[in-house]
């Protein structure tokens, strides 16, 4: 090898992309060749300074749950679903039998059965989701002053966060998530190995002013069961594959818990 | 069911370079939210065209897809920046690199990092992208040139301009009075 066929070497051979027998002929060359050395290594230097120095940007949190929710549409919309999408009426029939339950100013925020509807269907979306992308948490902590000053300056919420787990519902962590488009936190709990996500998002607007009952409805949806009620201008949504009786256990603890005065 | 696992299964293909995907995006248009716009756009186009998806490597396939979905949206929102840039660097042998003495040598290891990331910004697309999938991600020759729709040899003498020219700028902005 001459010193002028070694130019257009240097790269293919920095790159490591230059078929072994080139390569060791080259090397041979490059320990005789003071010159050619020196090329090489200017090469081999100033990509290293390129690639140490080029700007990695990494997709943000909001990017993967704004994609996540992306995808679960389109996945619903294009598969050629069963005519019935069986969610539907019993959906409406929850939101009728909730309009006629809850006799409070609670009513005109139930009365809405499309809102009702979307977010019923994004509550288990985003439940299935969670479980399914394997990231149930942002911030995995059963601390309960952990998880709630994480959501500061993320969510325009503060959500009541308790550590249930004297009562057999340790406190898993806390996500940022999206429901129906809105912002939402989601406080994820569990209960004899079965994950609760716990949304709470602020009440819609068209929600009257006395929210205080708190009452708890409940529907079913995709066989998981999903509670709802709103509080000090909060609506939640708790889902889980746990039954009835355990998942509405939880809720009037979390509520008993989060109406306690807070020193 | 079948759906689910449909989805599922596009998680964890496509769902793990995502980074890859938002990289290329971001250098591309040089914007936060539009690179997100147009990441959410490819990652729905690669999930509608997912069971034409064939195997293989897997970022490939989907920088391509990101790179096709930055084009279109480029020529959509932004159509001077896809003016050709008059450089034909294609099928002609890239000009080796002058032997340069070696306080210059110096000064171009010690460029600022945020200097160089203005010059590569300033690298028309062709250029930039070359870079991006060879100075980030590591991509082979040959994966380069899936992504980019290109035989072999193209990729090589574009990626050696893309090189002279970020260097030529460099070696502009370090010392001015060296400049040929």
């Amino acid at each position: 090898m001459i010193c002028k066929d070694v130019p257009d070497l240097i790269q293919p051979y920095t790159d490591a992309e230059l078929d072994s027998d080139k390569a060791a002929a080259l090397e041979a060359h490059l320990r005789d060749c003071q010159d050619c050395n020196r090329l090489v290594e200017a090469e081999r230097n100033w990509q290293r300074t390129v690639q140490a120095g080029m700007t990695r940007f990494t997709a943000s949190d909001r990017l993967r749950a704004r994609l996540a929710v992306a995808l679960a549409e389109a996945d619903g919309t294009e598969a050629a679903r069963p005519p019935a999408r069986t969610w539907r009426p019993l959906a409406m029939a929850a939101s009728l039998a909730l309009a006629i339950v809850t006799s409070s100013g609670l009513t005109a925020y139930f009365t809405l059965p499309g809102e009702q509807d979307r977010m019923v269907d994004s509550v288990v979306s985003g439940h299935v989701r969670s479980l399914m992308a394997g990231h149930l948490t942002d911030i995995p902590s059963s601390d309960q002053h952990t998880v709630k000053p994480w959501f500061h300056g993320r969510i325009d919420l503060a959500p009541p966060v308790d550590d249930l787990a004297a009562q057999g519902y340790p406190l898993i962590g806390g996500r940022l998530d999206y429901l129906d488009r809105h912002p939402a936190a989601a406080l994820v709990y569990q209960h004899r190995q079965h994950p609760i996500n716990l949304f709470v998002v602020a009440a819609s607007p068209t929600a009257g002013g006395d929210d205080k009952s708190g009452s708890i409805s409940s529907l079913t949806e995709r066989g998981y069961n999903v509670l709802h009620w709103a509080s000090g201008g909060m609506a939640f949504w708790a889902v889980s594959d746990l039954d009835l009786g355990e998942l509405k256990a939880f809720a009037r603890l979390y509520q008993t818990r989060s109406a306690a005065p807070t020193p | 069911m079948v759906e689910q696992s449909r989805l599922r299964r596009f998680n964890e293909i496509a769902v793990p370079h995502l980074d890859a995907a938002y990289n290329l995006a971001r250098w591309l248009t040089r914007n936060e939210n539009d690179a997100e716009d147009v990441v959410q756009e490819a990652y729905l186009r690669a999930f509608k065209f997912f069971d034409g998806y064939r195997g293989g490597d897997a970022r490939a396939w989907i920088l391509k897809i990101v790179r096709h979905t930055c084009f279109t949206w480029l020529a959509r929102n932004r159509p001077a920046e896809l003016v050709p840039s008059g450089d034909d660097d294609d099928d002609r042998a890239a000009p080796a690199g002058a032997p340069r003495s070696d306080p210059e040598t110096l000064l171009l290891q010690r460029l600022d990092t945020e200097l160089l990331n203005r010059l590569i910004d300033k690298l028309p697309n062709p250029y930039r992208e070359i870079l991006v999938l060879r100075e980030i991600e590591d991509l082979s020759y040959r994966e380069i040139a899936e992504v980019l729709a290109l035989p072999i040899g193209t990729v090589m003498s574009r990626l050696a301009r893309a090189r002279e020219r970020l260097q030529r700028a460099a070696r502009g902005s370090v010392m001015p009075r060296l400049v040929r």
